[in-house]
């Protein structure tokens, strides 16, 4: 438990920082042109590699190799980009991958 | 208190509100289904305040991933973030003492609010965005506590409730799409993703695509600007 409590600590700081760090840096300076390419293309990676991490312990070598959830992938994905709700594109996405999961 | 700065801040709070509940309870009963204590929900979302990471850390926590590798992954997945305050550095300039607090909230949601709504010159800004961001994080911390205490009472099936935060990533992959349209980003996380799946244990995916990603973006740099030209 007293792990979690620094994990806990840890993600805190971490995210402050990740917030904090224009007005410690760039209140009189603008950022590099690296910085400023590294912010425009860094989060689309790190969003597309989030994907594929919450994946890491889905089996993709035995049946049903991992088709429920490149299934429910894209229909999360097709209800985003039809509705443009993000509720709704979550709650159903997810609704349908436990119906999968429980009865089938 | 100053009412109008309240009145103010909450009419332009209610679309968050929705989503905030809506997700900090998904969270908090996620994380109950794990046998974590509510108040474990609590804290995070009071001192982390930060939606995708508090899902993610539900994974760290179970699969006991260390502190330095869970800092240098909680950087870089909010690491959009730092790019947030550079639009609201002049906003905050005068907000003297609120302004750790405001900076602390500044989440997406948040930003997106304090940079797009039209501002009432009547009223005192400092208080208006403090009590903007304030409410935002009480309809997430409200959230929490109703999903974990709802988790904690109510028996039934969460097997796959997981699902949501592959979903969540969906949707801010979606998004972030629009603002550059450009695949390649997509591309180089798909490759080094998969890579990491095949090579790479679980607990060190995340931060090997990461920074694998990072060097490629780096070195097809010119590649990628010419293209947005």
């Amino acid at each position: 438990m007293s792990d979690i409590y620094l994990a806990i600590i840890v993600m805190t700081l971490a995210n402050f920082f990740t917030r904090v760090f224009p007005f410690l840096f760039f209140t009189h300076k603008e950022p590099s042109e690296t910085l400023k390419y590294i912010g425009k293309y860094f989060p689309p990676t790190i969003m597309t590699i989030l994907i594929f991490y919450t994946l890491a312990n889905v089996d993709f070598t035995t049946t049903p190799y991992g088709t429920k959830e490149i299934l429910s992938i894209f229909i999360t994905a097709f209800l985003h980009i039809r509705f443009n709700n993000y509720l709704v594109s979550i709650i159903c996405g997810t609704l349908f991958y436990m119906l999968l999961l429980q009865y089938l | 208190m100053k009412k109008r700065e309240l009145k103010a801040a909450f009419k332009v709070s209610i679309p968050v509100m929705m989503g905030y509940i809506v997700l900090g309870f998904a969270f908090g009963l996620l994380l109950v289904s794990f046998n974590y204590p509510w108040y474990i929900a609590l804290l995070m979302s009071i001192f982390i305040y930060a939606g995708a990471l508090q899902f993610l850390a539900i994974g760290f926590f179970n699969a006991k991933v260390g502190l330095v590798d869970i800092a240098i992954a909680s950087i870089f997945v909010n690491i959009r973030q730092s790019f947030y305050g550079l639009s609201v550095l002049k906003k905050f300039k005068k907000t003297k003492k609120l302004k750790p607090y405001l900076i602390f909230a500044l989440t997406d949601e948040t930003y997106g609010l304090l940079t797009t709504i039209k501002e009432d010159p009547q009223i005192n800004h400092k208080y208006y965005y403090f009590y903007l961001s304030l409410l935002n994080q009480s309809y997430w911390v409200l959230g929490t506590i109703l999903g974990a205490i709802f988790g904690s009472f109510v028996d039934f099936n969460t097997k796959g409730l997981d699902f949501s935060l592959t979903a969540l990533f969906v949707v801010l992959a979606i998004e972030q799409y629009k603002t550059n349209k450009n695949y390649i980003p997509f591309l180089i996380a798909t490759i080094t993703s998969i890579i990491a799946l095949i090579f790479i244990p679980p607990s060190n995916m995340l931060i090997f695509s990461m920074i694998c990603s990072l060097i490629a973006l780096l070195i097809f740099k010119k590649n990628l600007e010419s293209k947005n030209v």
